[in-house]
């Protein structure tokens, strides 16, 4: 009793230590594996505490995202024209690279068909906003403001436009928990853009999404593309990872390599996300029309790089070499006279003297006599303007 | 002239907080590190409960008292995260044991002797979580010192501000 008496403290110290002891070893298995949901119990517990948390989170939330948008819709407008010019720009080059890719997406998909593979795309998502985190750097774990009641699910992926940022670890009614794919829990099976290795990409204690069960190899450089593989069946495959940052020999696990990837989404300011919570084996019906449109104009394209006379850009109611049908009007005068279209060649690069329309008329031409020299026309000689015959004769 | 009694320096400094105090500061404490990463999430490295932790600790001076505050703290932090929950509740039960013996003990009114024992519990708490993740739960990892240190450097320099906010709070016995 005395013995008890004296040494109170210390024995107080490792009643708790022992009882939170007991309760680790319930929570978790050899190996560690928490990115699994939990037994109920935590559950329920983590559960009411999150819902303890989550009022003030959504308060701070809201005046944080009003406060935010309040300066950058009203106030800080500056640079807003030129970013607009510059996305106009930029829209017009991606429906040029678009048609491009439709035509390789669609040789991917009908070799996809030859080889019988299933691949999934995202059907439906849910977004939502991150209104927390755990607060701590050894996790990295994100609160979003959707739960059950929105069809979440634990293990449903979560990308923002940028790629990957994690999955559905534990779901409440209304709230959600986001595992990062830099968590030290966190797992993930990609894929190598350019060499297409497959590997695995955990997160560790300092926030770093690794890849440490690859070997050396000489093909793979910083600066690769990581994408999903879809073989952990969480998350579709080709979404964006992130970037091979550095590469280095792994000292604990010899003999693979610790391959560290910067992340594509900036997980320290993810602001909205969205939570895949359906795939399809077919692309979405609106994607497939966007894959139709692109083929066609890319068809179009094709057509007019290969038959460049059949385009008439001066002809009456051309739109540009698009290839787009031009304007019909809508109430053609009876005096109208059909127009007569004749294909034209594309004005020469390098003109010379055997150039069209360089030639003197033969009326002009005295038989036997001294070729008169020729001065080659101007490069940016234009194809005449008028379609008809009249118009194509020298002057 | 000094006036000496028969009471001890444990007894004479002993103090107490309100019941609104004890529990709204912590808890405020948790609610804090979990919003102030969001708005800059540099100060993830920032550990406020610990912080709260040792000042009720120093300030009881009562090494159940503070094993409690400590336990206490550490599992509400644990819940929110994604790690099993005890990881921190072990580490500062035995922040909050070790504070209290040292408070009764030494003067920790002085400022510098606050921010010499942040500093030392703040590197005693990132060995302690290494030996439990890494020993007790197997995770393997290697730990950042220099980043322990910064973060020790860091808590170091919020403590003793927010030590002298909380100590108008102290009820004296």
């Amino acid at each position: 009793m005395e013995f008890i008496t004296r040494f109170k403290n210390a024995l107080f110290l490792i009643v708790v230590l022992l009882a939170q002891a007991i309760a680790l070893a319930m929570q978790v298995r050899a190996p560690v594996d928490s990115a699994q949901a939990d037994g109920r119990n935590v559950r329920l517990i983590r559960m009411w505490a999150t819902a303890a948390v989550t009022p003030f989170e959504r308060a701070a939330h809201g005046i944080g995202w009003g406060l935010h948008y309040g300066w950058s819709d009203y106030i800080d407008l500056r640079h807003v024209r030129q970013q607009n010019k510059d996305l106009q720009q930029q829209l017009t080059r991606m429906h040029i690279e678009e048609a491009a890719i439709a035509e390789d997406a669609l040789q991917g998909r009908r070799l996809q068909a030859l080889l019988a593979f299933r691949e999934s795309y995202v059907g439906s998502t849910v977004a939502a906003q991150v209104i927390g985190d755990s607060g701590s750097d050894r996790s990295r774990v994100l609160t979003i403001d959707k739960g059950s009641h929105d069809g979440i699910k634990p293990d449903m992926a979560v990308i923002t436009q940028d790629g990957v940022v994690g999955k559905i670890r534990d779901v409440d009614p209304t709230t959600a928990h986001v595992l990062e794919i830099n968590d030290q829990t966190s797992g993930a099976g990609v894929i190598l853009a350019s060499t297409r290795i497959r590997a695995i990409l955990r997160g560790s204690v300092a926030g770093r999404a690794q890849i440490v069960n690859l070997t050396a190899d000489s093909r793979i450089k910083p600066g690769e593309q990581v994408l999903t593989s879809g073989g952990d069946q969480v998350y579709p495959r080709g979404l964006p990872v992130g970037t091979i940052q550095s590469i280095a020999p792994d000292p604990d696990h010899q003999p693979y390599t610790a391959i560290t990837v910067r992340p594509a989404v900036n997980l320290d300011r993810v602001e909205e996300v969205l939570v895949i919570t359906g795939t399809q084996p077919d692309l979405p019906p609106a994607a497939q029309q966007d894959l139709a449109t692109a083929e066609a104009q890319h068809a179009a394209d094709l057509s007019a790089e290969r038959l460049p006379g059949l385009h008439d850009d001066q002809a009456p109611g051309a739109t540009g070499v698009n290839g787009a049908a031009p304007a019909t009007p809508a109430t053609p005068g009876p005096t109208t006279p059909p127009i007569v279209v004749i294909p034209h060649p594309l004005p020469p690069v390098h003109p010379d003297r055997f150039t069209s329309g360089t030639t003197p008329p033969a009326a002009e031409l005295t038989p036997g006599g001294p070729n008169a020299p020729q001065s080659p026309p101007p490069a940016s000689q234009q194809p005449p303007a008028k379609t008809s015959p009249q118009s194509e004769s020298p002057k | 002239m000094v006036t000496r009694s028969y009471m001890s320096r444990r007894e004479v400094e002993q103090q107490s907080f309100t019941l609104p105090v004890a529990v709204f500061v912590p808890v405020g404490a948790i609610l804090l590190q979990v919003l102030l990463p969001r708005l800059i999430p540099a100060l993830a490295i920032l550990d406020l409960p610990l912080i709260v932790t040792l000042f009720f600790a120093i300030s009881r001076r009562s090494p159940i008292a503070g094993t409690i505050t400590g336990g206490t703290i550490g599992l509400l932090q644990d819940v929110l995260t994604s790690q099993p929950i005890g990881v921190n509740g072990m580490a500062k039960s035995v922040i909050g044991y070790a504070a209290a013996s040292l408070g009764s003990r030494i003067d920790v009114d002085n400022t510098a002797t606050r921010a010499i024992l942040t500093f030392a519990f703040s590197l005693l708490q990132s060995l302690l979580l290494y030996l439990i993740e890494r020993r007790l739960l197997g995770i393997r990892f290697n730990v950042l010192w220099l980043h322990e240190l910064l973060r020790a450097v860091v808590n170091t320099a919020v403590a003793v501000p927010v030590f002298l906010l909380l100590d108008r709070a102290k009820h004296q016995e």
